[in-house]
């Protein structure tokens, strides 16, 4: 087995371990490259299907295209599609492109505070209806349980600390300085009432193992990756106020391949172009303490 | 290939790393200077292990709190390289990186040598099966890059080392801080004829493939997504170690039922034949077998592993709460979850200086232990030493991973806790002033515990009847009976009970008061297995159990009483369980 087949096999296995622990279990899918490619991983681990929720937080300054694909994938998978959001929020517009508060506030508003009631219940969900072909309230409102996450150890420094099964308490707080043992393949499946688990099957992922299998799966992901003729494009997505595209010229996966491999971007953080982490110098840990992904 | 880096707390793993990382430009654009700046900025000097602890609390502690990944790459190949904290207070994250790494650099400080830690973290490693070990002498700066100095920690440490039955590959002198012998070799070390780290690393060798072993097939979980029009039953898995084919004969232990390969099952792939150690698959089967996730799938022409509910292991504790006996855990072991006691303490490693005590009444946090422990129920495994990934157990306390060990030996189960406790329980039994021949004698019959069960799906409601029949039939013709309903006792005696071995447990209690009141009392109990039904019939001792099958069983080697087919029409099955009961004297002559 080479490296790549090596990672489909540990992510699967721990998919599989999710699964079959986890009663009330959801996988976050944010659209970007390493949600999608977690989703084709479940239907690697389910034979095809993916019989979870995949549970998206709608901040509403997602860039447009991201949204027209979550919903065409939706359809063309069945897929169980449930959006949450952070109405108060955003109704009294305490936003940062709406300049009343800072760029942390607003992740932690937008994505924190909507995540964390949407995975809880407390606030409402939204689920796409096949039928209807439309968002519909969604009538079950039991807290999920087991939350699986596409985050990466290479991403920033918080997360290469991260478990593959890593507890939240009550308050959806991490407690990076205890954290529960893992040993083997044996992770922590067994948690407390009112607590849930944080599952991170794409751990030791690299940004390079996710574009390599991306290519090799021909896996379809948004055209906001590939320069689209005007010389940029993202490397990675969040929401339109605070991330950056990047100048390149790569328009197929190949060419991306090749720029992580050996060109331009071998040895450039690949969240540099999101502002938020810039602004919290303890990486993206302050925010993570609090439960964002 | 991931490498674990340990060593005693302060010795410099973390700056081996940043080294390592600095030296082969394997750093973020700018990651270097950013760190460098925030330590001018904060009138901090700077250290290599700043770039890796990356966390608030570490950076200003000066410590490693949780292991961390670093992906890292050099000409040959990819890798991860986990820092491990060197803390005592830490030794469970320790664990935790060193549990995915195929080889160990251990890291010792020249002018410290060799300290509590040092050795420890060399246990574990060779605990935890780690065979590829490198060991650094760091900060050779602080020793004028004496030689003298570092052969003597190579002398010691190799004679400890050897002790554990580890021969590490090599020893390289080095100073991290001033990059000595990490990516180049070093002036300041002309005695030094070795590789450098980093040569050190490439000529690591890869875990061979466990495929010439036999097969092993930990059951994950059965799938069936017929609501979506999939008809496949998969049973899904990884392959722990060997190859299979379609077409080869498997066995499910430990409840020994057989059958085919029929298909192997992936997603986006090209029709599969086989599938060999390392896979995350699925399979179809020739025929239906009832099965349970937890089962281990093997090839029935392979070397069969142990079953046995009993063994002797080999047990790290990281739990907050000391390993205690008559404690129930969770013990899980590949797919396998059951529960389990310790039974004894062999002795306790004083991991630092391997020496041992053994009369240790518990296992402490940090203990390093040989154990006994007792499963409630049988379970398949291997020794450690046979297939390694087969023979490694954790323990769960109170949601919490607690331990983690290797099993080294299957015990057999003569004395097991259960026997112990019915001798117990029997020799303390206080009689009333009725004798049981007295209680015969009056009411004609022997006292006699009768259980119904099958385990085909939607035999349950026929099992039932069939049970409630017997009861029937019974009381009218004057006997003494009585059937005990299922949800009657969950909701009732066994309301708050956790598990199906708590539940069979109390059933067989239970039974074993019914039997002494001179009664004949029925229940049934769904999908019973050779170990549950050995269970039941300890725990009714000194009286009788008669069991009836109604369709498939779960059943290997118990002979059952009586088979019942899952078409018979009550009345026909009726006939066969009063036949029985004739054959049995417990009823005399049946009229229907």
């Amino acid at each position: 087995m080479n490296q790549i087949e090596q990672l489909e096999a540990h992510s699967v296995h721990i998919l599989r371990e999710a699964y079959r622990e986890f009663k009330n279990l959801a996988m976050l899918w944010s659209i970007g490259k390493d949600s999608t490619v977690l989703l084709w991983l479940a239907r690697k681990a389910f034979l095809g299907h993916v019989p979870l929720p995949l549970v998206h937080i709608d901040t509403h300054y997602k860039i447009p295209e991201m949204i027209d694909y979550r919903d065409n994938l939706a359809k063309e998978l069945k897929l169980n599609l449930v959006y949450g959001e952070n109405p108060e929020a955003l109704n009294n517009k305490q936003t940062f492109p709406d300049g009343n508060v800072d760029r942390l506030t607003c992740c932690k508003l937008l994505k924190s505070e909507a995540l964390k009631h949407t995975l809880s219940g407390e606030w409402p969900r939204y689920r796409y209806d096949h039928k209807k072909d439309k968002y519909v309230v969604d009538e079950n409102k039991e807290p999920y349980t087991g939350v699986i996450v596409g985050v990466r150890a290479d991403e920033e420094g918080s997360r290469s600390k991260e478990r593959y099964f890593s507890p939240r308490d009550k308050a959806n707080d991490w407690d990076v300085g205890d954290q529960p043992p893992e040993f083997w393949n044996q992770y922590k499946t067994d948690f407390a009432p009112g607590t849930h688990v944080r599952i991170h099957p794409l751990l030791d992922w690299t940004e390079l193992n996710i574009w390599e299998y991306i290519y090799k799966e021909n896996i379809p992901v948004t055209s906001l990756y590939l320069d689209r003729g005007e010389g940029t494009r993202y490397r990675s997505l969040g929401c339109y106020p605070c991330t950056d595209p990047v100048e390149s010229t790569a328009k197929n996966i190949e060419e991306i391949i090749e720029e992580l491999r050996s060109g331009k971007f071998v040895n450039v953080a690949e969240r540099s172009g999101r502002a938020q982490d810039k602004d919290d110098s303890g990486g993206l840990e302050t925010l993570r303490r609090d439960g964002y992904m | 290939m991931n490498i674990v880096v340990v060593g005693h707390v302060d010795h410099g793993k973390s700056t081996v790393i940043g080294r390592l990382l600095a030296d082969t430009n394997s750093l973020p654009e700018g990651k270097l200077e950013q760190v460098k700046a925030t330590c001018a900025k904060n009138a901090k000097p700077f250290e290599y292990a700043f770039l890796l602890d990356a966390l608030k609390d570490e950076q200003s502690q000066g410590i490693t709190i949780d292991s961390a990944r670093c992906f890292f790459k050099t000409k040959k190949r990819d890798y991860i390289i986990i820092d491990a904290p060197g803390h005592i207070e830490f030794l469970k994250n320790m664990v935790t990186g060193a549990a995915h790494a195929e080889a160990a650099f251990l890291v010792i400080d020249a002018k410290e040598g060799i300290r509590e830690n040092s050795k420890r973290h060399g246990y574990l490693v060779s605990l935890l099966g780690i065979d590829q070990v490198v060991v650094l002498v760091n900060k050779l700066d602080l020793v004028d890059y004496d030689k003298g100095v570092f052969d003597k920690i190579k002398e010691e440490y190799t004679a400890f080392l050897r002790e554990l039955k580890v021969e590490p590959i090599s020893f390289v002198p080095v100073s991290a801080f001033y990059g000595d012998n990490i990516a180049e070799r070093s002036k300041n070390t002309p005695w030094y004829k070795g590789g450098t780290v980093l040569d050190e690393l490439d000529a690591l060798k890869k875990q061979a493939i466990a495929e010439n072993l036999p097969f092993r097939f930990p059951v994950q979980d059965i799938y069936k997504f017929t609501q979506e029009n999939d008809d496949r039953r998969i049973v899904a898995g990884t392959v722990e170690s060997g190859s299979i084919k379609r077409g080869d004969k498997v066995t499910f232990l430990p409840s020994y039922k057989e059958s085919t390969v029929k298909s192997v099952e992936a997603f986006n792939v090209p029709e599969k034949e086989t599938a060999a150690a390392g896979e995350a698959i699925g399979f179809t089967l020739s025929t239906q077998v009832y099965i349970r996730p937890g089962e281990l799938m093997v090839k029935s022409r392979d070397l069969m592993p142990k079953v046995s509910s009993r063994f002797k292991a080999n047990i790290f504790w990281v739990g907050r709460d000391p390993l205690v006996k008559d404690k129930k855990y969770k013990l899980k072991l590949a797919a396998m979850r059951t529960t389990v006691k310790l039974v004894d303490i062999i002795n306790v490693l004083d991991a630092s200086e391997l020496s041992t005590v053994s009369n240790k009444e518990q296992v402490d946090r940090h203990d390093v232990a040989e154990c006994v422990f007792e499963a409630a129920r049988p379970i398949a495994f291997d020794l450690v030493s046979d297939v390694e990934t087969m023979g490694r157990i954790v323990i769960v306390d109170n949601y919490e991973i607690a331990g983690g060990g290797i099993i080294l030996e299957s015990l057999t189960s003569e004395d097991s806790i259960l026997k112990k406790h019915i001798e117990e329980r029997e020799y303390l039994w206080e009689k009333g002033a009725v004798s049981a021949d007295e209680r015969e004698t009056k009411f004609g019959h022997k006292s006699k515990f009768i259980v119904f069960t099958g385990c085909e799906e939607g035999t349950e409601q026929k099992v039932r009847e069939i049970a409630k029949a017997a009861e029937e039939y019974l009381f009218k013709n004057k006997y003494k009976v009585y059937y005990l309903g299922l949800s009657s006792f969950l909701r009732g005696i066994d309301s708050d009970g956790k598990d199906r071995e708590e539940h069979i447990r109390r059933l067989g209690e239970l039974a074993r008061i019914f039997t002494d009141s001179g009664q004949i009392f029925i229940t049934t109990v769904y999908g019973l297995y050779d170990y549950e039904v050995e269970k039941l019939k300890l725990l009714n001792k000194p009286n009788e159990i008669l069991v009836i099958n109604v369709g498939d069983s779960n059943f290997h080697k118990f002979k059952v009483n009586a088979r019942l087919s899952k078409d018979d029409s009550t009345g026909a099955a009726i006939k066969k369980v009063l036949s029985l009961l004739k054959k049995e004297e417990i009823i005399i002559e049946y009229y229907l």
